[in-house]
């Protein structure tokens, strides 16, 4: 599947944005921080700023932004309506939450509010997961995996951001290293079994199954068309082993075993963590960005065994 | 409305003979030539008379070559949206643009609603869908919708432009729902199948399968076929013998 910039940036971004949502949230229910304090509103503004990025970013591979409202209609039947609804949805007890920091008042409702905001940002994420997990034609996605690792990567990502923001504001937060040093593992585990998983399957359909005839011996000698079609560009493309490999590895290195040892280590020589989590989340935009690439890029459709592929 | 209807009143839908198929394009062609200035208007085309020409076609005929248990030769292959009953493709819509129609089970794209997420494409199993760039709307077969019910048209060009203008009769339009029609009887006498049965999306378009060939190519003959008695044979039976000498 053609990974498209736009996709990657809104994935990553509001998938971020709604772990630090979480996180920040869990914080304010726990009493660990103060919705009349300043540490909150800035930590709650970049995770809403992460999200609006994100959902900006989705409009943009739109044929017809313009028109995006409308995809808030059809949530019976579509995950990407869902998502839709799921975070607008969250955006109001986020908006009220956040005119209450802004203002500094306190009106008790705000461990409910907290709560809300959490509850959506679980929501959202699941439903962008599902999104791709609910297509049966992409063997790479069509995974109960898939959403769960979109949630993990999330607070993992989102972990780190509040680590990060905890370090610069200031304030308590000794559970929050560890909440987030345990996300990363569960990521890459999820990681490393859905890698597995894929190198072992190595598709169901045959090109001759397409073709309703039989299940084997089929081979393209005239193609449709002399240069590659909208198909061909959207489902085709292809990444190189060798290079999918390596990428993989460079993506988990940056994404988990960097910010693991960053913060493990700064926790436990008990160190200013300042500078740890903003290595931490360095590595960790850049393994996220690789991670998606490749959720992209290693994808594979049913439909190209029209044009030439033997499996899927 | 993208949750699909529970039951059509028709199924309307092509049957494809790979039988007599001769891989020609004229359905590709008229398809386009229909289509660009009706319900899919316009089908864009980007850089046509250059290198790297581009655009949206609601219909492509592969060529294969097919050699298994229970086929050998060449087949040429059409493909198209099958109107799947099944059709992913609706649901997965977001807005509501993709829709499959109660009354005959066509499934449509309303290029005025469709925001051009180009997720419907990426859950047809049949690369049915093409998006196009110019307009920002996703494009798929509309089996003519603004053919086969055109009282202006003559009776008998009421039906898709592709059917119309194939030459070796390879393609008929019909209601697959109805196992009197036309088009259900040859499914039925033909052993008419869908296109990757095992994914379950029940397309309502069927194909007929190559008739059985001869799985060898005719020889050439070695041997001298018997004798007639022919003076014609007696002079040329002499004009060996002569040769040989």
């Amino acid at each position: 599947m053609h990974p498209a910039y736009s996709v990657i940036l809104f994935t990553t971004s509001s998938g971020a944005g709604y772990g630090l949502l979480f996180w920040v949230s869990i914080a304010l229910m726990a009493g660990d921080m103060s919705h009349t304090h300043w540490s909150f509103f800035f930590t709650f503004a970049l995770a809403v700023a992460l999200i609006t990025v994100g959902l900006l970013a989705s409009t943009f591979h739109l044929g017809h932004p313009e028109r995006a409202w409308r995809a808030l209609s059809q949530w019976r039947s579509s995950w990407l309506s869902r998502e839709g609804v799921a975070a607008l949805a969250t955006y109001l007890p986020v908006g009220l939450l956040g005119l209450l920091s802004l203002l500094k008042i306190t009106t008790g409702a705000e461990p409910f509010l907290a709560l809300l905001c959490a509850l959506g940002a679980v929501a959202t994420v699941w439903c962008t997961g599902m999104i791709y997990a609910s297509l049966r034609t992409i063997k790479e996605w069509n995974l109960t995996l898939v959403p769960v690792i979109y949630l993990a990567l999330g607070a993992a990502s989102g972990g780190l951001l509040m680590g990060l923001m905890t370090s610069i504001l200031g304030g308590q937060n000794h559970w929050q290293g560890a909440a987030t040093l345990l996300a990363l593992g569960v990521a890459l585990v999820l990681k490393l079994v859905y890698y597995r998983h894929i190198d072992s399957d190595d598709g169901t359909y045959t090109a001759a199954q397409a073709l309703g005839m039989g299940t084997k011996g089929i081979r393209q000698i005239d193609p449709p068309h002399t240069r590659p079609n909208y198909v061909m560009r959207e489902m085709g493309y292809d990444v190189a082993r060798r290079h999918a490999l390596r990428l993989r590895w460079l993506g988990l290195l940056c994404l988990v075993a960097v910010p693991l040892t960053l913060i493990s280590l700064g926790i436990l020589a008990d160190l200013p963590m300042l500078l740890p989590y903003l290595f931490a989340v360095m590595a960790a935009g850049i393994g996220l960005m690789l991670e998606r690439w490749l959720f992209f890029a290693e994808a594979t459709h049913v439909a190209m065994l029209y044009y030439g592929a033997p499996r899927a | 409305m993208t949750c699909l209807p529970e039951k059509t009143g028709k199924k309307l839908g092509l049957v494809i003979d790979l039988d007599i198929c001769v891989g020609c394009h004229a359905c590709v062609t008229s398809c386009k030539e229909w289509n660009t200035s009706g319900y899919s208007a316009p089908l864009s085309d980007f850089d046509p008379y250059g290198a790297e020409p581009d655009g949206a076609w609601l219909n492509r005929v592969h060529s294969y070559e097919i050699d298994n248990d229970h086929w050998k030769g060449t087949v040429h292959f059409p493909r198209s949206c099958l109107h799947c009953e099944d059709a992913a493709c609706v649901t997965v819509c977001p807005t509501g643009a993709s829709f499959k129609r109660a009354e005959d089970g066509i499934v449509l794209v309303n290029p005025d609603t469709c925001i051009g997420c180009k997720l419907c494409s990426w859950a047809c199993p049949y690369g049915a869908r093409e998006y196009d760039q110019d307009d920002g709307v996703m494009k798929k077969c509309t089996l003519c919708v603004d053919r086969i019910y055109n009282e202006t048209l003559p009776e008998e060009d009421r039906q898709p432009a592709c059917v119309r203008a194939c030459p070796t009769g390879a393609r008929a339009f019909g209601d697959l729902g109805d196992p009197a029609s036309a088009v259900s009887q040859t499914v039925e006498d033909r052993g008419g199948f869908n296109l990757l049965e095992e994914f379950g999306y029940k397309p309502v378009n069927k194909y007929l399968p190559p008739r059985k060939g001869s799985d060898h190519a005719p020889a050439v003959p070695t041997t001298p076929t018997k004798t007639t008695g022919a003076p014609i044979e007696k002079l040329f039976a002499w004009a060996d013998r002569a040769l040989s000498r």
